[in-house]
C-alpha cells in the first residue's frame, strides 16, 4: 500500500518545460511514475517527451484526470502555482520550489486548507514509494521497497539515511520529504499518522533538525498515539544559536528549537535517537 | 534581515505609527546639534542589532545637549554583543506612564501571522512568556482576510487597556499589521509602546526583521542591509550563491544540502569533540552546484586560517558528483590547498566523480565511502597536526 503515492498516482508537472522540471519529469517517467503531462503558461498545445503541455492546471486536469501535481516553478511564481493546483481539484500538491516568501506561503496554505487539498513542501525533495512511483527529485538509487517509512525535513540527509538502510538490507515503504521551510503544508505528525495507519509500514525513521517545534509536537504524537517503533536523528547539535543554517526554518533563537531539546523530547517519547545518521539502520533492524 | 532600531521606527512612522522625534548621529558634535534642536531631555541609544543594549550601557538619558554630546562620545566605539557601535539614535525623551508590548510575528506551526500584546511591556518578553504566559494576549490573523476590526477590540479589551486609548491603539495595530504584511516582515515589534503623561501612545523602541526570501520585491529595504555585522567571507559566499557561516573549529566542511551540511558538522564534533576538534564552518553549496561554485566554496573555506583539514561530503541528487570533481580539480589548481582534504562522493554519477579524482592523483587527498569514515578520517588528519 504505502502512503500518498503509489503506481496509480496520476501526475502532472507544473513547470515541465523548465530545466529542472523537465530533467526530473524524465527521471520520474523512467522510474515508472505515471506522468500524464505538464503545465507551462503560454506553451499549451506543445509536447514534452510525448506528453501534452497545457496552459492551465484546470485544463490539464480536465483532459488527463490527474490527481497529483508537482510544482517546480521559480519562487516568485510558486505560491500562485500552488493555489492554481488547489483550485483545479487535485488531491495532492507537491512543491519543490525554494525561497518562497513566507507571506506567500501562509496565503497559499490557507487556500489549500479551505479546499481540503494536501500540500507537501515547499522546499522539499518530494516523495518516493520505491518500486511504484516517485514525485520529486529523490534519487531512485537511495531506496528499495520494504517496510520502513521515512519522513524528513532535509533532502540530502534523507538520501544519506535511505542509502545506509539499503546497504544494510532494509527497504522503505515511502520516503516523504516535508521540507525545511518555516511554513509547510504537511507536518511530521501528518505523515506519522499516515504511517501508523499504513499496513505496509512497520517501523519509522524520522529525520529532523534545529528550528521550530515540529519535532517536539511529533514526540508528543509518538508518545500518545504511535504503536510502531520510531528511530530518529536531529541535525544541528553543533550549530551556533541565532544563525540561519541554510534552510529558512533552521534557526535557533533563545533556546527554542535546539537539537538538545528535540532529542530529549523524542527519547522521552520512546523513540530511539541516533547520534550518527548512518546508525539508524542498526536501530531499525 | 534585521533592521536597526531607527530604521524600524522610520518604517513604523511611514505606516502611521507615532514615534518620538529623533535623528541618527555618528559623532558627538552631530549628537549635540540634534539634541539642541530637539530641546530638553533626550535619549542616546546605540544602534547595534543585538539585545541587551541598556544593560551594556548603550542607552542613556541626557538632560541637555552637552550631556548628549558626552554620552555619545562614550557610547560610540563601544562593543556590545561583539558588535562595534558606529552610530547612535538621539530621540526626544518621553514622559512614560505605562509600557505596552505589541508585536506581530509568523507562527510557523499555525502558518498564520500572530499578534502578541501585553500591558507588561518594556521588559524581557521571553522571560514574561516563560514565567507568566497568561500576561500575553495572542491572536492569529487569517492570512487571506487580514486583520479585522473586531480583533483589535478583542486585543485591547483582553489586555486590559483603558478604553480611552482604544482608538489610538487600533490605529497603531493596523499600522503595524500593514508594516508586517506590506514589507514582508517576519517580525514587527514595538517594545515598549508607551502611554505618555499627556495620554498619547508612542512607539519608543522597535525591531523589524524582513524575510530574506522576499527581498527581491523589497528593494528599498534590501539596500538597508548592514554589512558591518557580516564577516567578509560570508559576504563573498552570499554573492557566489553559497550559504557559509564561520564557526570556530578546524574542519572545513563543504556539503550539498542544508540538513546534510549540519549533519556533517555534527559528525566532526561527534568524533572530534574529545580532542577539541570540530567544524570550522557551515557550508551548503546548494543543489546542482557548478564547478565554479565548488571552486569558490573551497577558496572561502581555505581563507579561514584555522582550517586544518577540508571535508567534502556530497550526496548527489540534483548535484552531479562528476561536476563536483571537476570543480575540485579547478579549485585545486588555483588555490593549492595547504591542508589535507577528505573527499566522499556518493549518489548521482559518484563512480565517474571518484574516477576523475583518482586519475588526477592530487597530493594530500583522502577518500572515504561513508559519512562516518569521512568524518573519522578528517578528525584523524587534524589530530596528526596537533
Amino acid at each position: 500500500m504505502a502512503i500518498l503515492v503509489d503506481r496509480s498516482a496520476r501526475v502532472i508537472v507544473q513547470g515541465i518545460t523548465g530545466r529542472q522540471g523537465g530533467f526530473h519529469a524524465k527521471l520520474m517517467m523512467a522510474y515508472g511514475t505515471n506522468v500524464l503531462g505538464g503545465v507551462t503558461p503560454g506553451k499549451g498545445g506543445s509536447y514534452f517527451e510525448g506528453k501534452p503541455v497545457f496552459d492551465t492546471v484546470r485544463r490539464a486536469v480536465q483532459v488527463t484526470a490527474a490527481d497529483v501535481s508537482l510544482i517546480t516553478v521559480p519562487a516568485p511564481f510558486a505560491a500562485d502555482a500552488i493555489m492554481e493546483a488547489a483550485d483545479a481539484g487535485l488531491r495532492l500538491v507537491i512543491c519543490l520550489s525554494e525561497h518562497i516568501p513566507v507571506a506567500d506561503m501562509m496565503k497559499a496554505l490557507a487556500f489549500c486548507r479551505a479546499r481540503g487539498v494536501r500540500l507537501l513542501g515547499p522546499n522539499c525533495p518530494g516523495i518516493m514509494t520505491p518500486g511504484q512511483a516517485k514525485v520529486g527529485i529523490i534519487p531512485a538509487m537511495v531506496a528499495d521497497a520494504g517496510n520502513i517509512g521515512v519522513v524528513s525535513k532535509s533532502g540530502t540527509l534523507t538520501y544519506e539515511v535511505g542509502f545506509a538502510m539499503k546497504n544494510a538490507g532494509l527497504g522503505v515503504s515511502t520516503i516523504v520529504g516535508i521540507g525545511g521551510d518555516p511554513v509547510i503544508g504537511t507536518t511530521f505528525v501528518d505523515v506519522l499518522e499516515m504511517f501508523e495507519q499504513d499496513p505496509q509500514t512497520e517501523k519509522v525513521a524520522l529525520l529532523g533538525e534545529i528550528g521550530g517545534s515540529a519535532e517536539i509536537v511529533a514526540a508528543d504524537y509518538i508518545q500518545s498515539s504511535m504503536s510502531k517503533p520510531v528511530a530518529a536523528f536531529i541535525a544541528g547539535l553543533s550549530a551556533p544559536p541565532g544563525k540561519r543554517m541554510g534552510h529558512a526554518g533552521a534557526i535557533v533563537d533563545g533556546g527554542e528549537g535546539s537539537a538538545e531539546e528535540k532529542i530529549a523530547a523524542l527519547r522521552a517519547a520512546g523513540a530511539l535517537v541516533a547520534a550518527n545518521p548512518e546508525a539508524i539502520p542498526s536501530l531499525l533492524a | 534581515m534585521k533592521l536597526h532600531e531607527y530604521q524600524s521606527k522610520r518604517l513604523f512612522h511611514e505606516h502611521g505609527i507615532p514615534i518620538p522625534e529623533g535623528e541618527v548621529a555618528q559623532s558627538p558634535a552631530a549628537a549635540e546639534l540634534i539634541a539642541r534642536d530637539l530641546g530638553g531631555t533626550v535619549v542616546v541609544k546605540a544602534q547595534v542589532q543585538v539585545g541587551g543594549r541598556g544593560k551594556a550601557g548603550g542607552v542613556k538619558v541626557a538632560q541637555d545637549a552637552a550631556q548628549a554630546r558626552q554620552y555619545t562620545a562614550e557610547i560610540l566605539g563601544m562593543c556590545i554583543g561583539g558588535l562595534l557601535v558606529e552610530q547612535v539614535l538621539i530621540d526626544r525623551g518621553a514622559d512614560i506612564q505605562q509600557e505596552i508590548y505589541l508585536a506581530i510575528t509568523t507562527d510557523r506551526g499555525a502558518g498564520k501571522p500572530l499578534i502578541m500584546a501585553s500591558m507588561e511591556g518594556g521588559m524581557d518578553i521571553e522571560a514574561l512568556n516563560r514565567d507568566r504566559p497568561e500576561a500575553i494576549i495572542r491572536e492569529h490573523v487569517d492570512p487571506i482576510l487580514g486583520l479585522q476590526s473586531y480583533q483589535m477590540t478583542y486585543i485591547a479589551s483582553a489586555m486590559g487597556l483603558a478604553r480611552v486609548h482604544w482608538r489610538a491603539f487600533g490605529r497603531i495595530l493596523r499600522g503595524l499589521y500593514e508594516c508586517y504584511h506590506q514589507r514582508d516582515a517576519e517580525l514587527a515589534e514595538i517594545n515598549p509602546l508607551v502611554i505618555t503623561g499627556a495620554g498619547d501612545l508612542l512607539a519608543v523602541d522597535g525591531k523589524v526583521i524582513i524575510d530574506d526570501n522576499a527581498l527581491y520585491r523589497q528593494s528599498a529595504l534590501a539596500e538597508l542591509r548592514d554589512h558591518s555585522s557580516e564577516p567578509e567571507s560570508e559576504r563573498l559566499a552570499r554573492e557566489a550563491g553559497i550559504t557559509y557561516i564561520k564557526l570556530d573549529g578546524q574542519i572545513g566542511c563543504m556539503v550539498n544540502g542544508a540538513g546534510l551540511a549540519m549533519t556533517t558538522m555534527d559528525m566532526t564534533k561527534l568524533y572530534g569533540e574529545s580532542d577539541g576538534i570540530g567544524p570550522a564552518n557551515f557550508l551548503d553549496i546548494g543543489g546542482g552546484a557548478s564547478p565554479a561554485q565548488v571552486a569558490a566554496a573551497l577558496r572561502i573555506i581555505l581563507s579561514d586560517t584555522a582550517v586544518k583539514c577540508v571535508l567534502l561530503n556530497i550526496f548527489g541528487g540534483i548535484t552531479r558528483c562528476d561536476e563536483v570533481a571537476d570543480g575540485i580539480l579547478t579549485a585545486y589548481a588555483e588555490v593549492q590547498p595547504r591542508v589535507p582534504m577528505v573527499i566522499r562522493l556518493q549518489g548521482t554519477n559518484a563512480a565517474e566523480g571518484k574516477q576523475i579524482i583518482n586519475q588526477a592523483q592530487l597530493p594530500n587527498l583522502l577518500s572515504a565511502e561513508t559519512l562516518t569514515e569521512a568524518s573519522q578520517r578528517a578528525v584523524a588528519a587534524v589530530k596528526e597536526q596537533m
